[in-house]
């Protein structure tokens, strides 16, 4: 029984010794939340310091989007600046993407139910003695999570730039039927590199902050028009913000999951054209 | 058609109590207030409850039905199985006073230390104009009808007594969004709301929605944007680089900090 004498079970407050008197499977959304984030958390650290093995021409592992460290040869479409960077190139840009999901207010509310109980479910308590909710360090940092945003602009363009290149002519060696195509291509890769950078859009773009920059911050909707109809548009999608979260958080996965199995040569693309 | 509801009702006072078995007949139809009325009426005359309009626009019989925060008058019965025990007690958030009462003066307490509208000079004709756009979003908020229920499930005050000095709580943040978001007040409340009404103990777990029987969105229409007029004002680097270079948001000119 986590119940404690500061909380529920205050002096004054009616004497009831049950930590949550609810029925229902409260526990089932927090326990679902946990075991997948953790998943993620497993397979993408994995992943981020593998090094290897994330791209298979002309597809590239949105961990290792853009590729500015001493990455494998056709990766780095903007350069190597980090080519000095002893580990994985991962882990330079993925401080980004990371940070942005970490101060993500759905995020925020996520984990704060399935990983610090905090609470876990609504009307029952949590087991914590003191709280001090996002006034301290180190959760006084989710404040910045406008800058991240900016930062999750620029990653969003650069994996829309990727998904643009996975058109490229495929090379032989990872192609069924007769290799090499002169024109463009459209293998599955591109159809999961387009569905997942459509789930990042929606999910970048539906963000509370995004929402709040172009327009939510004003007091006067009716002296910027412009602002206002792009606020009520950031508002239709921000009501599915936690749906795109889960999304993109699949699709990524799943596209660096792909990727991987073609360049460890698991698998062969499923070629359209 | 009726049947026998079984209940658990809790019953007692701020030295002590229990939960307490009872049976009573229901109807096709009821909700839970009509169950507790017809017991108060044919067994526990001495039950007390808090209620008044029966239609959950008062906001005046907010307790706890199977452990989540309700109005009993829009629970309705056939939302449980007939043959399930249901569960009510008092808010487990404020002091109670007897049964099903609890004292919500808390609320009251962190109203009066919320500055109300401080408005503008008139226009020449002597009247006030504002755009239906302009006082939209705070028109959700008007809805509210002090049921306390967001309050009482915010773990933040109800899983800690000692935060509730600090705390204003939900229902106040969407007044002080509101009051953040009206056209024509000229008090900024940015600050008062980080520090003395704590919007940041608030870590934005959502239950106070969750629970809200008028459905507003306290979280993502009051309380992130308040967060985030917050954050303009302390930890944004463009907006702080905008006002170094004179590109300011002109849209909160006229307002003074209180």
């Amino acid at each position: 029984m986590a119940s404690t004498d500061h909380g529920v079970t205050s002096p004054g407050r009616a004497h009831i010794e049950a930590r949550t008197l609810r029925q229902d499977r409260w526990w089932q959304a927090p326990l679902t939340t946990f075991v997948v984030f953790s998943a993620f958390v497993v397979y993408a650290t994995v992943r981020a310091f593998m090094g290897r093995d994330y791209y298979a021409s002309p597809y590239l592992s949105p961990f290792y989007s853009p590729c500015l460290g001493d990455c494998v040869e056709g990766a780095s479409d903007f350069g190597q600046p980090f080519a000095w960077w002893p580990l994985s190139a991962a882990l330079i840009i993925l401080v980004f993407p990371l940070g942005f999901r970490m101060t993500c207010y759905y995020y925020r509310k996520a984990y704060y139910r399935a990983f610090w109980l905090s609470p876990p479910a609504c009307g029952v308590a949590e087991p914590h003695q003191a709280y001090s909710g996002e006034t301290r360090f180190p959760l006084i940092l989710q404040n910045v999570h406008r800058w991240f945003w900016y930062a999750a602009v620029l990653v969003g363009l650069v994996l829309t730039f990727d998904t643009v290149l996975a058109f490229r002519p495929m090379p032989a060696e990872y192609a069924l039927g007769d290799g090499e195509t002169s024109g463009i291509h459209m293998g599955l890769g591109t159809l999961l590199m387009i569905a997942n950078i459509v789930f990042i859009w929606l999910y970048t773009l539906s963000c509370h902050s995004c929402r709040h920059v172009v327009g939510g911050r004003l007091r006067h909707f009716s002296r910027h028009p412009v602002r206002y109809r792009l606020w009520t548009w950031v508002s239709r999608l921000n009501e599915s913000h936690g749906k795109w979260a889960w999304y993109s958080l699949f699709s990524v996965a799943i596209v660096d999951l792909y990727i991987f199995l073609l360049a460890t040569g698991t698998i062969q693309d499923v070629r359209f054209f | 058609m009726s049947y026998d509801l079984k209940m658990r009702v809790w019953r007692g006072d701020a030295d002590g109590g229990d939960l307490t078995d009872y049976t009573v007949e229901v109807s096709e139809g009821e909700v839970v207030l009509d169950a507790l009325h017809r017991l108060q009426a044919t067994q526990t005359g001495d039950l007390a409850i808090r209620w008044n309009c029966k239609a959950g626009k008062c906001g005046s019989c907010s307790a706890e039905i199977n452990g989540r925060p309700r109005l009993m008058c829009m629970t309705r019965l056939s939302d449980f199985d007939p043959a399930e025990t249901i569960t009510v007690t008092p808010m487990r958030t404020f002091p109670v006073i007897r049964d099903l009462v609890t004292d919500v003066s808390f609320n009251y307490e962190k109203a009066r230390e919320l500055p109300y509208a401080e408005l503008g000079p008139r226009d020449a004709d002597g009247k006030r104009r504002m755009m239906q756009v302009d006082v939209e979003r705070g028109q959700e908020f008007r809805k509210c009808i002090e049921c306390y229920l967001c309050q009482d499930v915010c773990h933040v005050v109800r899983d800690h007594e000692d935060n509730k000095q600090h705390f204003a709580g939900p229902r106040f943040f969407i007044r002080y969004a509101e009051l953040d978001m009206h056209p024509l007040d000229t008090h900024d409340r940015r600050q008062l709301a980080q520090d003395a009404a704590g919007l940041g103990m608030c870590n934005i777990t959502k239950c106070c929605t969750e629970v809200c029987p008028e459905g507003i969105h306290i979280t993502d229409n009051g309380i992130i944007p308040m967060k985030e007029r917050v954050v303009d004002r302390k930890y944004d680097p463009l907006v702080w680089l905008g006002n170094k270079i004179g590109l300011r948001n002109k849209d909160n000119d006229g307002r003074t900090e209180v």
